[in-house]
């Protein structure tokens, strides 16, 4: 090798070494921020946890209490949006997986789908206000709940199309030569071996959900007290974390900090549980 | 059937039921096939409904400004007076930091988790990222106030003022007070959160480059790095470019995060580290305490802006990843 | 082309015109259970079979063999109108089923599946128990008691070679069985409904020779009491298995006759050169 060319490969090769250290760099960079924020909010949840969070009530300004009506209400609403939104995802994503794979009709929901899947929540949430509460003229964990399926939907239609797609032909095929009608393949044979993905989707809208502030601030308002009615204005967590943060009084901060933690611990074990799924259905049909 | 004679009554019989039932079951599934269907095209209707409902809320605010409603900025909720500049200036300039920034991490990391990383090293970290994904947007906002905003306002801020306030022309972006809040914190959170996006997009892509053409490239000699700028991101230049504009339109939609680091003000300044206002935060922060309906129907108008350049955002990323697809698919 | 009347056709057979044999060399056949005259099949406009004219001998075995994309899956396929699933695929011609032509859309589609059942290249056990498996295409023709439904299982799971292996954990996933059993499965699966006809497509391409070997000797068995159908790209296979064999090329069927015949001497060039490998 001449002397300029082992120049220029050494070149190469600290460049390269230079371009490799800035990717472990970013990477660092990122888990960096994930540690910092994880940390800080089990840190600061965790100091301000205490049993009275599950039993008082949304306190007034500067007095102290618990979260107990708005662990309920958000538990109310989102499984209520799980209630609307899952079966009619699942049937729009088994429509499009079984009807309408190369279709343009089916490309269309499909693409109108993802817009929904990444649309900026709050613009939902306006859309629900205008058609529900400004018609009836109040608030309502009913309209909260409307919001929340509008996110939940796109979610379940995606992995509801792509687990069934993921089906093998033959397995249809071989249903339908018994003789075996479409509909019940498909509820009997398709559904049960894609179950595990569904569900999975299932549990990550619930997740997504149980996270989302926005819809909620104009749809179920909030609501300093207790109420099982769902007409009325409901608290949520997310949404008394917005307000309490805002706001100048430490108790409340604290009480934040504690819905924060509950929030996270939530949707962090809701991942688990559905990668858990997926890894022992994959483990089973391996 | 062929035979002459006599033909069984039992297979008779038999014929009809199966002819009944088949009837029955043709029935059924059609009645089947016309519920999914329904389910279906109750996904478009969702979408249709939702921008048509937020034009019809705006529509008081576009008829009283006109155009004019874009690029006015004034918000006087006294004299009912609204205009959609700030918001929009807030909402366009924390997603280009956002932007600026998550762009090459996200190139990094993903470059790391494909290419660089050890095997066992790489389902971990790919697993954290994606933790950083699934964190509800309201603990950004949270950590944002609490915990950031005081290291900008405290550090951050008064280094910027202190060195690069000072030069003429740029420095007009770094000069403020040191409160911590403001677009530049607003845009370096959204980063944190549209991060995990962008590089799993990134990621996901990176790994679809068929292996031949990686070996012919290291074949002849070539470095990872040079692997990876001559050979995967040519091949994948559609999809990452799909996967920035799908965190874009993240950033730009993005409410919780943003409404608790920006400050809620109704000023259109040059400065990154002035407080600022953005079309989502607006909304949050007032749509409950417009007393008035032209008030309301500048904060629907405002939502259907947003709504309006997302759509489009979101629409040409999934044309860009479409793109790539197909392209796959001729190879 | 020789053109034989095999001297024990019936002599009224048939809606559609008088059948004409194709070429056959050896024995004479006994009647075909089912019959494919005059076929075409197009896939989007593409003519994937041209004018086949194909019989499928009684309580026979009959392969189909040719190399890839000569449409042996396709006209497998025709038999059960299992492509009638999928937009752009039509047949036209006859295919008749004792003497009834299955493509007339009046022909009953369920009255069709349980008299030709079809096993195919992948195994493919539903989720379910094994027991359940079995039941399934039987509960949705018939009402049976319980011990009259445990009778048909066991007996479909004895024909199918594979009682003996499962009888003790019928009420176990069937995902949990090997590769060689499932496909067994699959097949008392398609016995359980007691079909007249067994279509086989590629049976065993995706077994281990030991695996393969079982299900051969299981076809051996079953055509005392079932017509059976076979497609397979292995030559040896259809060598062993059949009494009858086909070669398609291309869409057309090209030489049909006993195994035997076809084997060592066959009538057309083509198939001499696909049978010593000189393509294919």
């Amino acid at each position: 090798m001449s002397t300029t060319s082992e120049t220029l490969y050494r070149n190469r090769r600290i460049k390269n070494a230079i371009a490799l250290l800035l990717s472990g760099a970013a990477a660092l960079f990122g888990l960096f921020w994930l540690v910092w924020i994880l940390w800080t909010t089990l840190r600061t949840g965790i100091s301000a946890m205490k049993p009275g969070l599950f039993t008082q009530m949304t306190p007034p300004p500067g007095s102290d209490g618990g979260l107990a009506n708005a662990l309920f209400g958000s538990l109310v609403m989102s499984v209520v949006a799980i209630l609307i939104g899952a079966p009619i995802g699942v049937a729009a994503g088994t429509y499009l997986a079984e009807f309408a794979r190369k279709r343009p009709l089916g490309e269309a929901i499909r693409f109108v789908n993802d817009i929904l899947l990444s649309a900026p929540s709050i613009v939902l949430g306006l859309f629900v206000y205008t058609l529900v509460v400004h018609t009836t003229g109040h608030f309502s964990g009913w309209a909260g709940s409307l919001a929340l399926a509008l996110i939940v939907l796109p979610v379940v239609v995606r992995t509801t199309d792509e687990m069934l797609q993921l089906v093998p032909g033959q397995m249809r095929e071989a249903a339908l030569s018994l003789g075996v009608p479409q509909w019940k393949v498909t509820l009997q044979v398709l559904y049960r071996s894609a179950l595990p993905g569904i569900v999975t989707g299932i549990l990550l809208a619930l997740a997504r959900i149980s996270g989302e502030t926005a819809p909620l601030l104009f749809t179920a308002l909030n609501n300093q007290y207790w109420t099982a009615d769902m007409s009325q204005p409901m608290a949520s967590v997310p949404v008394v974390i917005f307000q309490y943060a805002m706001s100048p009084y430490d108790s409340w901060h604290a009480l934040a900090w504690a819905g924060a933690f509950v929030v996270t611990v939530f949707v962090l074990l809701m991942s688990l549980l559905s990668r858990a799924i997926l890894l022992r259905n994959k483990a089973r049909h391996d | 059937m062929s035979q002459a004679g006599a033909i069984p009554s039992t297979m008779t019989v038999a014929v009809g039921h199966a002819n009944r039932r088949n009837t029955r079951d043709a029935r059924a599934d059609g009645c089947f096939r016309w519920i999914v269907a329904a389910a279906g095209l109750f996904v478009l209707i969702a979408l249709l409904g939702a921008a048509l409902s937020m034009l019809w809320g705006g529509r008081e605010a576009f008829g009283t400004f006109g155009f004019g409603f874009l690029w006015s900025t004034d918000w006087d909720a006294v004299n009912h007076k609204f205009g959609a500049m700030v918001p929009i200036y807030g909402t366009l300039v924390t997603a280009l930091i956002a932007m600026l920034i998550a762009v090459p991490v996200s190139f990094g990391i993903a470059l790391f988790l494909t290419e660089v990383a050890p095997n066992w090293l790489r389902g971990p970290v790919a697993a954290a990222i994606e933790l950083l994904a699934g964190i509800p947007s309201i603990i950004y906002g949270m950590w944002g106030l609490f915990v950031f905003v005081p290291v900008m306002g405290e550090y951050v801020t008064p280094w910027l003022n202190d060195h690069i306030g000072r030069i003429p022309g740029l420095g007009a972006l770094f000069t403020g007070p040191p409160l911590g809040i403001g677009m530049l914190t607003a845009g370096i959170v959204l980063a944190i959160m549209v991060i995990p996006f962008i590089s799993s997009v990134m990621r996901e892509v990176f790994l679809t480059v068929p292996m031949r053409l990686k070996e012919s490239a290291y074949a002849l000699g070539s470095t990872t790095t040079e692997v990876v700028w001559d050979i995967v991101l040519p091949y994948t230049r559609s999809a990452v470019i799909g996967g920035v504009f799908l965190g874009l339109g993240r950033a730009l939609g993005e409410t919780m995060a943003v409404t608790f680091v920006l400050g809620n003000a109704h000023q259109l300044t040059a400065s990154l580290l002035m407080p600022g206002n953005s079309i989502a935060a607006t909304i949050a922060n007032e749509f409950t305490e417009a007393d008035s309906d032209i008030y309301r129907s500048s904060l629907v108008a405002l939502g259907f802006l947003l709504f309006v350049v997302t759509f489009f955002v979101l629409a040409g990323a999934k044309w860009m990843l479409r793109r790539m697809a197909r392209q796959e698919g001729e190879k | 082309m020789i053109d034989v009347q095999p001297a024990n056709a019936p002599a009224a057979k048939s809606v559609a015109a008088a059948p004409r044999a194709p070429a056959v060399q050896g024995e004479t056949r006994p009647a075909p259970k089912m019959a494919a005259r005059g076929l075409d099949f197009f896939y989007d406009g593409f003519r994937a079979l041209k004018n086949v004219d194909f019989d499928i001998a009684e309580k026979r075995v009959t392969a189909l063999i040719g190399p890839s994309g000569c449409g042996k899956s396709t006209l497998l396929r025709v038999f059960n109108r299992i492509y009638s699933i999928y937009p752009g695929l039509e047949a036209k011609g006859d295919v008749l089923l004792d003497g009834e032509n299955i493509l007339d859309p009046g022909y009953s589609l369920n009255r069709l599946r349980s008299k030709v059942g079809m096993v195919f290249q992948k195994p493919v056990p539903f989720p379910m128990s094994i027991y359940d498996n079995i039941a399934y295409g039987i509960r949705h023709h018939e009402k049976l008691s319980k011990s009259e439904m445990d009778a048909r299982v066991e007996q479909a799971l004895t024909q199918g070679a594979l009682w003996n292996e499962v009888k003790d954990k019928l009420r176990q996933s069937a995902l949990g069985l090997s590769g060689g059993q499932q496909q067994r499965l699959c097949i008392a699966r398609a016995i359980a409904l007691r079909p007249e006809v067994l279509l086989l497509d590629e049976p065993t391409s995706a077994l281990d020779p030991i695996a393969t070997g079982k299900i051969e000797q299981l076809v051996a068995e079953l055509k005392d009491h079932f017509t059976i159908a076979i497609v397979t790209h292995n030559m040896q296979q259809a060598a062993r298995c059949s009494d009858f064999t086909a070669f398609m090329y291309l869409g057309e069927l090209v030489e049909f006759g006993d195994t035997e015949t076809l084997f060592t001497k066959p009538a057309k060039k083509q198939t001499e050169d696909y049978i010593t490998g000189r393509f294919g």
